[in-house]
């Protein structure tokens, strides 16, 4: 166990200097650099724009300037926003939040229905059930999220009137209620490509726990089939369930980004976008890093926490 | 008269193919490669038969609904015939997409033959890169490079590329370190033929099955790919129509014309089911390893 997870910190932090060079080299392409906000001033001549550059030192070479801004990172200084000038590691924080609650809502929605269709279409196998799941998860895989939001709004939101058509709450009513009234629509317009993907790895999974061993064993003792499926066979199939939530991390902060422009929803999606529009390249910067941060410590706990469930990595 | 002399044709060549008969019996398939060739089809000659030109403007005609006069689908908020509007902007997301999956695929498969062929050192440096760049979440790469880079079509299918090679990447290095001790290499290495010919001519051949899968569905990523970066505003630039930028301010007229909304999301999303559809039959047909699908 020990051994184990001095190897997984271990490749976690060689991923995070990758990702860390890769990111650098997003940050050189953007175009003009970090002081492209100042090269159109008309108050800036071409010989202030210099002497800056000499002074930030951003005449240095690359790897330098590389083992700086990585070195700032590490403590906590991941540069200020060009439009407020607030420091960006406060302005991702505020928008942290919304996304969280959004990612989580459709993860528990996701979970439960794909689980569900997953261990039926595995338990029913080539039945009718089983086709329209497979059919219905590949074309849920192709439906673009934000044209899903698009159609969501336009049913739910303007012909029914049943849910609001965007943010986060109504100003002025800051009730539990109207907080969940709001998140409804857009949890579930970010849940669905994730329903068709869990029910996909559960069915797998569930079929790979049927044939086992063990399966034939209880069901030789008389352990009435329901039971064998409750406790046998799901047990053992959410196991890799568990690692999967890691690496959907990624596909789900892209969903959000899409999810929370269509429903200006104030979260780090829309942070993303709005900051690209502003050209605030230290929060683009910012919210990169992050959301691979994000993404390399979800698969680090969803990997330890498999190694604490499962009994032959921990007593390994 | 007689009445001997009648030939049997025997069946052509590539119908006896076992490959290709099991993926003409794989009935969602078919219908994947039926509506890509409808809508190729659709999109090379259509501009050319339909009576409005997709960058004409006629303010007079503004947000008419589908079906009014000879504007099947209606027309934008400019008065652009958006049927037209739909296959010239179909020319471009399927080119993108095209192209975008070529790039990805020719990259990724040669990163997963060094990766998978190279001895640990290389291995471990190409696909620890693999991961790195998995980590990013697609939309944030794509949009910082989008903006980084000039957003021309060309620019845009690069950048798809570059965030879409990795799945491939992961296909062949796994399937190239389970062919590298087999019977074949070995005798290859015996007969002294260079590493490059191996790796090229005895390894990637028998690795074509799972490259040919991953590409197809790589295809159906890089459309949806290139319509959310161009419907936020990032992708393919007006007056160049592509699915995504028809999408792109739909939102605020949803109330009052939604076949704006409506129209383009479909295209994309019957395009994309099509080549996940045909990407699936291949993968019965080819015996492709199906881990989840």
């Amino acid at each position: 166990m020990a051994a184990f997870l001095f190897s997984r910190f271990l490749q976690s932090a060689v991923l995070l200097v990758i990702v860390s060079i890769i990111g650098f080299l997003v940050l050189y392409l953007m175009p003009g650099g970090p002081l492209s906000q100042y090269a159109l001033d008309p108050g800036m001549t071409q010989e202030d724009i210099a002497r800056i550059t000499e002074q930030l030192g951003l005449n240095r070479p690359v790897h330098v300037q590389y083992l700086d801004w990585i070195w700032g990172l590490v403590q906590g200084d991941w540069g200020t926003s060009f439009r407020d000038g607030s420091p960006v590691t406060q302005v991702i924080a505020r928008h942290v939040p919304a996304t969280l609650l959004l990612m989580g809502s459709s993860t528990v929605i996701a979970v439960a229905i794909g689980t569900w269709i997953g261990i039926r279409g595995a338990t029913h196998r080539y039945s009718g059930f089983d086709y329209i799941a497979t059919v219905g998860a590949m074309i849920a895989l192709s439906i673009p999220t934000f044209w899903f939001g698009l159609i969501g709004i336009y049913v739910f939101a303007l012909r029914l009137d049943w849910l609001p058509a965007g943010n986060m709450y109504t100003i002025g009513d800051g009730s539990v209620l109207n907080y969940l009234h709001h998140l409804i629509l857009p949890s579930i317009v970010l849940a669905l490509v994730h329903i068709a993907i869990w029910s996909r790895f559960m069915r797998t999974a569930t079929l790979d726990a049927i044939s086992q061993d063990f399966v034939k064993t209880a069901r030789a003792k008389g352990v009435s089939e329901r039971r064998v499926v409750m406790k046998h066979v799901v047990g053992n199939a959410l196991l890799p369930m568990i690692t999967l939530a890691g690496v959907q991390v990624p596909s789900l902060l892209t969903g959000a980004l899409v999810t929370e422009t269509v429903f200006t929803w104030p979260g780090m999606g829309r942070l993303f976008l709005d900051s690209l529009g502003y050209s605030d390249y230290p929060v683009v910067m910012g919210l990169l890093m992050f959301s691979a941060l994000l993404t390399i410590v979800a698969n680090l706990i969803a990997d330890i926490t498999v190694a604490l469930v499962d009994p032959r990595i921990r007593l390994a | 008269m007689s009445t001997t002399d009648f030939t049997v044709t025997p069946l052509p060549r590539w119908w006896q193919n076992r490959v290709v008969r099991k993926f003409f019996g794989h009935r969602l398939a078919l219908l994947g490669l039926v509506m890509i060739a409808l809508l190729t089809l659709a999109c090379i000659f259509g501009p050319y038969l339909l009576p409005y030109d997709s960058l004409y403007i006629d303010l007079r005609a503004r947000f008419a609904p589908p079906l009014t006069g000879d504007h099947y689908f209606g027309t934008d908020p400019l008065g652009r015939d958006i049927a037209a509007r739909l296959l010239m902007a179909g020319r471009i997301s399927l080119l993108v997409g095209f192209f975008a999956m070529l790039l990805a695929t020719i990259l990724g498969t040669f990163i997963g033959v060094v990766a998978g062929y190279g001895g640990r050192v290389v291995n471990a440096v190409l696909m620890r890169l693999v991961d790195g760049f998995l980590s990013f979440p697609t939309i944030f790469m794509l949009l910082a490079l989008a903006v980084a880079l000039q957003p021309s079509p060309i620019m845009i299918t690069i950048i798809i590329a570059l965030t879409g090679w990795m799945e491939v990447a992961r296909i062949v290095e796994a399937e190239v370190r389970s062919l590298r001790e087999r019977e074949f290499v070995l005798a290859g290495r015996m007969l002294g033929l260079s590493q490059a010919h191996i790796m090229i001519r005895e390894i990637l051949p028998n690795c074509m099955g799972p490259i040919i899968v991953a590409a197809t569905l790589t295809v159906a990523r890089a459309i949806l790919l290139e319509a959310y970066i161009s419907f936020l505003g990032f992708g393919i630039q007006p007056p160049l129509p592509s699915w995504g930028n028809m999408l792109n301010g739909a939102q605020q007229y949803l109330g009052s014309a939604p076949w704006l909304a409506i129209i383009p999301g479909a295209a994309i999303t019957i395009a994309v089911t099509s080549f996940n559809f045909i990407g699936d039959g291949l993968r019965d047909a080819l015996d492709v390893r199906n881990d989840n699908f």
